[in-house]
């Protein structure tokens, strides 16, 4: 992957996701977590992790964001009404992610090891499908069945949750 | 040359993004894409050590990549779950505004 494509789809994942959190219309929120998503999915393919981008792609913008905006239509949401905003906690938020971010950068600055490029795989390692299902069916297997009871379980939850009373 | 160090440095900006949208929002909903660009956050960095770990016969540590399904998955069942809690407030309240429902509240 260029350090161009590289940059690009970084800066777009950046950009849309702060859109998600300014927007005050929660539908372009979800549309732009969408977009954020694709170019996440895109740096997941410049890794050689091809699964994991396709299943970005089909399960975070595919499904999870439907289900957002089904959500935000149901409820018909309208854009948020401009609310008297609480100046101290705005500002205790904005200083503990600023913080973080500084943080973040004298960390990965002081780690030697990040400065060094990828190392070059070889050339038969495109079927990370067959290697994945492997360990998740072989190492992986008492997680792999364990998230299967959670999904079950929170399939149950949500149908008991969003029943009607009847009384 | 792209580094581990990049990706690491755009994974951290992104949580940031998505903690400072847990802290400054009032709306449920988009309280909930915060988190999840979060986990998201998390998910570029874990594939980054993953394609940094590489093996003596050229292939990558995919143990990380299983992680990251599994994050994929929990966090699947936790939108669906979190969005029908949001549905039955809303029944309730009216509000999905975070500073109407107070009722546990100390």
């Amino acid at each position: 992957m260029s350090p161009f494509l590289f940059w690009i789809f970084a800066l777009m994942m950046l950009i849309f996701g702060v859109a998600v959190i300014i927007n005050r219309n929660p539908v372009a929120s979800a549309l732009s977590l969408v977009v954020s998503f694709l170019a996440l999915a895109a740096l997941f393919i410049s890794l050689d992790a091809y699964f994991v981008g396709i299943i970005q792609v089909l399960v975070y913008a595919g499904a999870i964001m439907v289900l957002f905006l089904f959500i935000i239509m149901l409820l018909d949401l309208r854009a948020e009404e401009l609310r008297k905003i609480n100046w101290v906690a705005s500002a205790g938020g904005v200083a503990v992610a600023l913080a973080l971010t500084v943080q973040i950068f004298s960390v990965v600055g002081s780690f030697q090891v990040a400065k060094q490029p990828f190392p070059p795989l070889a050339r038969s390692t495109s079927d990370d499908v067959h290697r994945i299902g492997f360990l998740l069916f072989g190492n992986y297997n008492l997680p792999f069945q364990i998230i299967g009871i959670v999904i079950l379980v929170a399939t149950i939850g949500v149908v008991i949750l969003s029943r009607r009373e009847t009384r | 040359m792209i580094t581990l160090g990049d990706y690491l440095i755009v994974s951290g900006i992104l949580f940031a993004i998505g903690f400072a949208g847990v802290m400054l929002r009032r709306n449920i909903i988009i309280i909930l894409m915060a988190l999840e660009l979060m986990l998201n956050a998390a998910n570029l960095s874990l594939v980054a050590f993953s394609r940094f770990h590489v093996d003596p016969s050229g292939v990558p540590n995919y143990n990380a990549q299983v992680f990251v399904f599994f994050i994929i998955t929990v966090a699947a069942a936790e939108v669906s779950v979190g969005l029908a809690i949001v549905v039955a407030l809303f029944r309730l309240r009216r509000t999905t505004n975070v500073e109407d429902i107070s009722s546990l509240k100390f």
